[in-house]
């Protein structure tokens, strides 16, 4: 459970941060573009850590990497049909979750050690840390961009800059977020 | 025409890393010195160009007809991967100066996902051949001047004296922030 708080992937070890910054400009986007990575996350940690053993060590990350692969077509597929608005907001990001630095790493530095229950534990850890991180910075940019948190009014749009919904917002809302993070570890 | 209008929205209209967040990573990772990000950018510029036109020919002539669209993720990933290793070996024997040069950075672009995006792109855009080339390198040196002009100011920022809670990793986020909004300026040209 390290992966929520203490080595949050986003604002601790700054892992993933493509989908971070190019999908939190709302909560909501924010929040599937984490979940959608918590279910790859959980399912390729453990379909390696169940294959571990059969995987010669010369080509395991590649091996990893079509894994990988699989399960995020599978998404990407499920999101086309169910959630098309989704799909079409969150993009290009959805086939990108294949190179997310978070899912690879965990693959190899915790599902090709450990066994399959406590793989997948692992891989919901990270994934809910990566969820939150990623709602907690959409959420920052939706209110202070719109006025808005999760598509609810809390203040007149007038009071909101379209600044932050734009680029260069997700850069200055993300360094402002992991200076607070860094602080509150610290104190 | 055409061309040197696609050349321009990618390289200042739609930066890669400021306007569309792909490649983030080396871009935080690799901006400590300009000639480190030189290195890197080349490397990228190359690989983009080579691996958009592998991935081009197998989505026209292996995917699209024998209808394995679903394949796309990842065989592209296969293939990305497979040419950053083989452009590594064959660099080594061919052109071992190029290979010292660029040698630390060409087994991390295999996940910078900028060169996954610009191959997922240019089929989404439906571009042919030498406009999905021109894209390719456009974009990678449109990332290459975002990421030479941060590492210019990185160098400038490490002698600055920069308040405590915002050192490291906070400042070179808000130092972005900054540089995107200029890059903002550039907005429109092209639409």
């Amino acid at each position: 459970m390290n992966g929520i708080i203490t080595e949050n992937p986003t604002f601790v070890l700054l892992l993933g941060m493509c989908p971070t910054l190019g999908t939190t400009s709302s909560a909501l986007n924010g929040m599937s573009m984490g979940l959608a990575t918590l279910f790859v996350l959980i399912c390729s940690n453990m379909a390696i850590s169940a294959v571990k053993k059969l995987v010669p060590d010369m080509v395991r990350i590649p091996v990893y990497i079509v894994i990988i692969a699989t399960f995020v077509t599978v998404v990407q597929f499920c999101m086309e049909a169910y959630t098309p608005a989704l799909y079409a907001s969150l993009g290009l990001y959805i086939p990108l979750i294949v190179v997310n630095c978070i899912v690879l790493g965990r693959a190899e530095s915790f599902a090709s050690k450990n066994g399959i229950v406590a793989s997948g534990f692992d891989g919901l850890g990270s994934g809910l840390g990566f969820t939150l991180a990623l709602t907690l910075l959409g959420a920052c940019r939706e209110l202070l961009g719109t006025g808005k948190l999760f598509g609810l009014t809390l203040a007149p749009e007038e009071y909101g800059s379209l600044i932050f919904i734009l680029a260069p917002g997700g850069f200055l809302a993300l360094g402002y977020l992991i200076a607070i993070v860094n602080k509150l570890r610290k104190a | 025409m055409e061309y040197i209008m696609i050349f321009i929205v990618a390289v200042f209209v739609n930066n890669v890393v400021l306007s569309q967040f792909l490649g983030i990573c080396p871009f935080l990772g690799v901006s400590k010195k300009v000639e480190t990000s030189i290195g890197m950018g080349a490397a990228v510029t190359f690989v983009l160009a080579l691996s958009t036109i592998v991935t081009f020919l197998i989505q026209k002539y292996v995917l699209d007809p024998f209808g394995l669209g679903y394949m796309q993720t990842i065989s592209f990933i296969l293939v990305i991967a497979a040419l950053v290793q083989m452009v590594e070996i064959i660099l080594k024997k061919v052109s071992p100066a190029l290979y010292q040069a660029l040698g630390i950075f060409l087994p991390l672009i295999t996940t910078n996902c900028c060169v996954l995006g610009v191959a997922i792109l240019v089929i989404q855009k439906d571009y042919n051949l030498l406009e999905s080339v021109v894209y390719a390198i456009s974009t990678a040196l449109g990332f290459a001047l975002a990421l030479v002009i941060f590492a210019g100011i990185r160098e400038q920022l490490a002698m600055t004296n920069i308040p405590k809670g915002l050192q490291g990793t906070p400042i070179a986020l808000i130092t972005a922030g900054l540089l995107a909004m200029a890059f903002m300026g550039f907005s429109g040209i092209g639409s």
